[in-house]
């Protein structure tokens, strides 16, 4: 987080609205994301992690610009985003995005050069110009031009079909990339190869990423900060290491706690949380965690916990970190 | 010293073949391995590999038009492949029984739980409605699904995901099957679900006695439940030992790329260093080893004859014909 | 799966219409349909060329010969007029009050369901729920009470059958257009900066074409059933112009004394709805790929 921020994200909410169930039932909400603030340095790749219904990717397409926050501001480089047709046209430009899906994310009736032409040309470059971008961005993400443009994605593999995806979303020349658990659908060799290139292209490229990804240790190898997110809330933000190397929050603990070890002599004895997430419409109150924490206390049901540092430019909300709070615990986590 | 007592689950020289348009996709070539009673394999691969198909071969449950299935397979004294629709359904649930990935192939949406549970422990083990509600009740306990006696009553969609995941569970095991299948079971969960649902099967799997196959992509997940592995590729078997020797000293060239493009803590920033390409087309197959194209250590006579397995350790084979410890 | 053997030459795939029409000039069933529906719109077409007789001109002396007679390969009708000639020239209004209704409303429910299905919300609601108003009569009631208020004639059975072909289009485009709207792709071009015309042109049209297409081949059957029947009660075409449903009744009372003659309107209207439907059938499975 040393470097300057390209990506300023303040106090960024969002929540759903479900159809009503009958008549004179008030329509349930889904609090999605609520109150997120990050900031990406120029350069630098930032890792959201966490379970699902956590808010991963409503965050990303409220980051995308697809879908309007209620509250909080995003500003790239300083300037907030102008929310105009226009103003939104010319900050996609600048950040684009990976999905998940390989298949649901490319046209089935486009060749992959049509799809990967298919950005330019909406931008307004010329067709054999936009074709000689699409070919140029194929050959760098692996792809041979001659052999790949002109078939269809059906024709490809997953991890081929990604490529394509990795190549449309850097036709635009964006500075930011978006990968919403982009590798996890590949196989392992696969998803490796992928990150490889991942990381080749960033640096080339000069771009910034933010990575999405339930898997921890994927996150750990490719991030310099971390965002962990819990039911549509931050629950601890901080350098990679520093989070890795202490873990603060419980749920954070958890999460790492419940990556299988690749030691067989080391297996893992207890399970570190029980139960399902629950679910975030109407999440609990108070602290949303406490319903799984273990060391959850009266003030975790009632009151929000403030996020509080604990090393340099490393923030965690939970009760125990507030001295104050009027946890038992509080103060010595 | 010990006399030889027969393994539980004899798999020799399986082949299958599925017909279609594009050909014949060979999707398991030559597949043999042994299971005692109470030990848990490990089914290494990643997608195409195999591992899935040659799990349902075990149960018979491939397309019979489609599917062209040679080898032998005995299983608690049956042989698998010449059993009659009878003995195949009372095998079935019965001495092995299945989980899947999807709790939504093996739950049946317009029956309750309890029901569901009740009416295969009647077809296995024909005794009256009331025992076998009560044994339905005493498996969502085993499973540790909250509130059991009320849960009886849902319909699978009434419950979490999680909770939907211990429910197939409690269906799979209600027979005291000796032998379970498991392809994928945690894959689509949350990680802290999944490894409550691994821990789970791990204990289940000692206190019944039972031996599983655990089908999975994840070295993580094998190295947590395994007591043996095997990595499959393109069909084959290329490495199979116990889980230990498998994991910190791997033989085959595919067992150690998979383990080097698997990223853990110690890979932070540095290039992994994976496996280049991708595998093969199952309905191209060429003739020597599978892995050759991909493989840094092979030389003309990987191309030329596919290597068999040959042990290393005690109880630790692969196939290379060049690999070097 | 794997690309590792193939020669590196650029290779143009097949595109997707050039594999369907593949894969449904394999299929005899679909293709012997087409044949016979082309023979039929071709024989409609060039009926004043081929046609023996006038369609309107009988003779008293030769009324009801059966078929077979010289002179009269198919028979004659009951005021004497040659049933082959008749046929042939039914079949222009036939397959007219068949087929324009269906492609009109194909212009107007398609546009109206992807509409619908790509805008969603309250515009959704308002197309969806007016179509399900008009879901809640069978259409064969609704075809005569709307053709009745009109009055009979054959631009106002066009008409009344355009009406109620428009909202199972609707529906098909809408849900079809819906579905595509959530896959990736779709947020993929927007995130790309696209507009929604663009997106909707380039990426759903493309994509519901298909099961659009199905469902209105499908559809081509109903109508020239539902056209035929509006005539048949009087509806559509008025006598003496040939017309297969207007034919079929004429020659009721002839059942007993010609049957061969009175059923063959029938036949005819038969063999084109089926035909429509088989060719529907082989249009879907050659499209059911991935």
């Amino acid at each position: 987080m040393s470097a300057r921020p390209i990506l300023s994200v303040e106090g960024l909410s969002k929540q759903f609205v479900l159809r009503s169930e009958g008549f004179g039932v008030p329509p349930r909400t889904v609090q999605a994301v609520s109150n997120v603030s990050l900031d990406l340095g120029e350069g630098h790749t930032l890792g959201i992690v966490g379970e699902s219904g956590c808010g991963k990717s409503t965050t990303a397409r409220l980051l995308m610009g697809l879908i309007r926050p209620d509250a909080g501001s995003i500003r790239l480089d300083g300037r907030e985003i102008d929310r105009s047709a226009r103003g939104l046209t010319e900050f996609r430009r600048y950040v684009q995005m990976v999905f998940q899906d390989s298949s649901a994310s490319l046209n089935p009736r486009l060749t992959i050069e049509a799809s990967v032409m298919f950005g330019p040309m909406v931008h307004g470059v010329a067709r054999p110009a936009a074709r000689a971008i699409a070919h140029r961005l194929l050959d760098r993400v692996g792809l041979e031009p001659m052999r790949f443009a002109g078939r269809y994605p059906h024709e490809l593999s997953g991890g081929q079909r990604q490529r394509v995806n990795i190549a449309r979303a850097l036709a635009l020349e964006p500075r930011i990339v978006i990968f919403d658990e982009a590798v996890s659908a590949l196989d392992k060799s696969i998803e490796a190869q992928v990150l490889n290139l991942l990381l080749d292209l960033k640096a080339d490229l000069k771009l910034s990423y933010i990575f999405i990804s339930h898997d921890l240790n994927v996150v750990r190898y490719i991030s310099d900060d971390v965002l962990v997110m819990y039911l549509g809330e931050v629950v601890e933000y901080g350098p990679a290491a520093s989070i890795y190397a202490r873990p603060t929050h419980p749920y954070t603990r958890a999460l790492l706690a419940s990556m299988p070890s690749l030691d067989p002599d080391r297996r893992t004895t207890a399970p570190p949380i029980t139960g399902d997430p629950p679910s975030p419409i109407e999440p609990p109150p108070g602290c949303r965690f406490h319903t799984r924490c273990a060391l959850a206390d009266e003030v975790c049901r009632s009151a929000k916990p403030a996020s509080s540092s604990c090393g340099a430019q490393h923030f965690v909300s939970c009760h125990m970190l507030d001295p104050r709070s009027g946890h038992r615990q509080a103060g010595q986590p | 010293m010990s006399e030889r007592v027969a393994p539980l689950l004899d798999v020799r020289d399986l082949n299958v073949a599925f017909s279609g348009e594009r050909g014949t996709v060979h999707a398991v070539n030559g597949v043999s391995f042994q299971l005692e009673a109470g030990r848990v394999l490990g089914l290494l691969g990643e997608s195409g590999s195999g591992k899935s198909v040659t799990m349902r071969a075990l149960l018979r449950i491939l397309p019979e038009n489609r599917a062209r299935i040679s080898g032998s397979i005995h299983c608690n004294g049956r042989d698998v492949l010449a059993l009659n629709r009878r003995d195949l359904n009372s095998f079935r649930g019965g001495d092995v029984a299945m989980i899947f990935q999807d709790p939504g192939v093996a739950l049946d949406p317009v029956f309750t739980i309890g029901n569901q549970i009740a009416d295969t422990v009647i077809r296995h083990k024909g005794v009256s409605r009331q025992v076998a509600r009560a044994r339905a009740l005493e498996m969502l306990d085993l499973v540790r699904i909250p509130s059991a006696r009320r849960r009886l009553d849902n319909y699978p969609h009434e419950l979490s995901g999680d909770m939907r995941q211990r429910a197939m569970i409690a269906l799979a095991l209600s027979c005291s099957p000796r032998l379970l299948l498991a392809d994928e079971p945690t894959t689509a969960l949350d990680a802290t679900v999944q490894i409550q649902v691994i821990l789970l099967l791990r204990e289940l799997q000692k206190d019944l006695g039972m031996a599983a196959i655990f089908v999975t992509h994840d070295v993580g997940v094998a190295a947590e439940i395994s007591d043996d592995i095997a990595v499959m590729y393109a069909g084959r078997i290329v490495e199979l030992g116990p889980a230990r020797d498998v994991i910190k000293r791997p033989r085959h060239p595919y067992t150690r790329g998979l383990l080097a493009s698997t990223i853990h803590a110690e890979s932070h920033g540095a290039r992994i260093a994976g496996i280049p390409g991708s595998p093969p087309d199952l309905a191209r197959l060429q003739e020597g080893c599978a892995f050759a194209p991909r493989c840094t250590l092979a030389g003309p006579e990987c191309r030329l004859k596919g290597p068999e397995l040959a042990q290393d350790s005690p109880g630790h084979h692969f196939a290379c014909f060049r690999s070097m410890p | 799966m794997t690309l590792a053997f193939d020669p590196p030459v650029a290779r143009a795939s097949l595109g997707y219409w050039a594999g369907v029409s593949r894969r449904l000039r394999r299929d005899t069933v679909s293709m012997v349909c087409l044949v016979v529906l082309l023979l039929i719109i071709a024989a409609a077409i060039c009926a004043p060329l081929i046609a023996p007789y006038d369609p309107s001109v009988g003779s008293v002396v030769r009324r009801l010969r059966p078929v077979g007679t010289p002179g009269h390969l198919l028979g004659t009708d009951d005021l004497g007029r040659d049933m082959l000639t008749r046929l042939l020239y039914g079949a222009r209004l036939s397959l007219i009050m068949g087929i324009v209704p269906v492609c009109i409303a194909l212009v107007i429910g398609g546009s109206l369901g992807m509409l619908a299905g790509f805008v969603g919300g309250r515009v959704n609601t308002v197309v969806m729920r007016t179509a399900d108003v008009f879901f809640a009569f069978p259409s064969v009631l609704l075809a005569i009470a709307i053709a009745g208020i009109l009055g009979a004639g054959v631009v106002n059975s066009i008409v009344a059958l355009t009406i109620v072909l428009i909202p199972p289009l609707v529906r098909v485009s809408e849900s079809a257009t819906a579905q595509v709207s959530a896959l990736d792709f779709v947020e993929a071009a927007r995130a790309s900066g696209a507009r929604d015309t663009t997106i909707l042109r380039v990426h759903v049209l493309s994509n519901i074409l298909g099961p659009v297409l199905v469902y209105t081949t499908s559809l081509f059957s109903v109508a020239v059933i539902l056209a035929s029947g509006l005539s048949f009660i009087g509806l559509g075409a008025k006598p003496p112009t040939p017309e297969w449903g207007l034919m079929l009744n004429n020659l009721r009372n002839a059942i007993y004394s010609q049957p061969l003659v009175a059923a063959l309107p029938g036949v005819l209207i038969f063999v084109v709805s089926l035909s429509f439907n088989l060719l529907a059938d082989g249009l879907r499975s050659a499209m059911d790929v991935r």
